[in-house]
């Protein structure tokens, strides 16, 4: 069942798992939101560093970049533009974290029964880890160009699209300033608010 | 090899899913589905050396699924940032305009 050969390839994925597992854990159970963003940055590059020994370096360079690079700090921005006091403050509900704790297990305890008893086939090997980022970009403009193009479409309505949900809007006219996104979250106060005016 | 690969995948969604289930600051739960989605990337590179027909295409695809989580985070955190300003609160168990 576990017939693993301790060779060089082990011994860096088992680093690079124990720095995954470690960073997963912590995000989990660390009290501040900052420290959680920290430990997720060191998950992501652990992740890169697995990517690389199974010879998918541009990937792994994307990983770093995007993930570790550009989402970590919009995740840190995210908490800034929140709260971040009330820390550690946190009811517990024990039976919702048990049944959660459960559902998790069980999704893992199917999922290794499944990868232990499937018997994989030999692989045959494997060519496009030499000139890696070269044979990526033939294939993204030749087999994979209208994806490619539909995701730059994408990404710019996603960010144009996040700009116009986050922008804070000028105040109004009638100087009731303040609840001013798309959200209609305050509506209902606002409302109790003009029914106690107008009763005055 | 594979299999240690998608077992560690498996850790990684499996983690990720408790975390998105448990936790009740709305950022945390956005970094735990970006786990999640990082279990479902190294499942496909791994896939992608060790398959039956190696090929970049699983590579390829990865970033595709890099790209799309990218997007979906940066509108995450501008609804979050929203939902801040119109309620006061990033605790998910507070938004529930949909159950009353």
């Amino acid at each position: 069942m576990f017939n693993i050969e301790f060779n060089g390839e082990f011994v860096a994925f088992f680093i690079f798992s124990a720095i995954i597992v470690c960073g997963a854990v912590l995000m989990i159970s660390l009290q501040k939101v900052v420290h959680m963003v920290i430990s997720m940055a060191g998950v992501f590059l652990g992740l890169a560093g697995m990517f690389v020994l199974l010879e998918a370096e541009f990937v792994a360079f994307v990983q770093v970049l995007i993930y570790a690079g550009a989402v970590s700090i919009l995740m840190i921005f995210g908490i800034m533009m929140t709260n971040h006091q009330d820390a550690g403050t946190e009811k517990v509900l024990p039976l919702h974290e048990g049944l959660a704790a459960i559902g998790a297990l069980a999704l893992f305890g199917l999922l290794f029964y499944a990868i232990r008893t499937t018997d994989f086939p030999k692989p045959l090997p494997f060519q496009g880890g030499e000139d890696n980022t070269m044979k990526i970009g033939q294939l993204l403009y030749t087999g994979y160009i209208v994806p490619f193009e539909l995701l730059s479409i994408l990404l710019t309505v996603a960010f144009i699209g996040a700009i116009a949900i986050a922008r804070r809007l000028p105040e109004k006219l009638d100087g009731t300033a303040g609840e001013d996104t798309g959200i209609d979250g305050g509506s209902t106060e606002q409302a109790v608010q003009l029914q106690t005016k107008e009763a005055e | 090899m594979l299999p240690s690969y998608l077992t560690m995948a498996a850790i990684l969604f499996c983690i990720g899913l408790y975390g998105a289930l448990v936790k009740r600051n709305a950022v945390v739960v956005l970094l735990s589905v970006e786990l999640m989605l990082s279990g479902v990337n190294l499942n496909l590179i791994a896939f992608s050396k060790y398959g039956v027909v190696p090929s970049l295409t699983g590579q390829v695809f990865s970033l595709f699924t890099i790209t799309v989580a990218a997007a979906e985070a940066a509108v995450g955190v501008a609804i979050l940032i929203a939902l801040f300003r119109a309620r006061g609160t990033v605790n998910v168990d507070e938004y529930d305009e949909m159950r009353r």
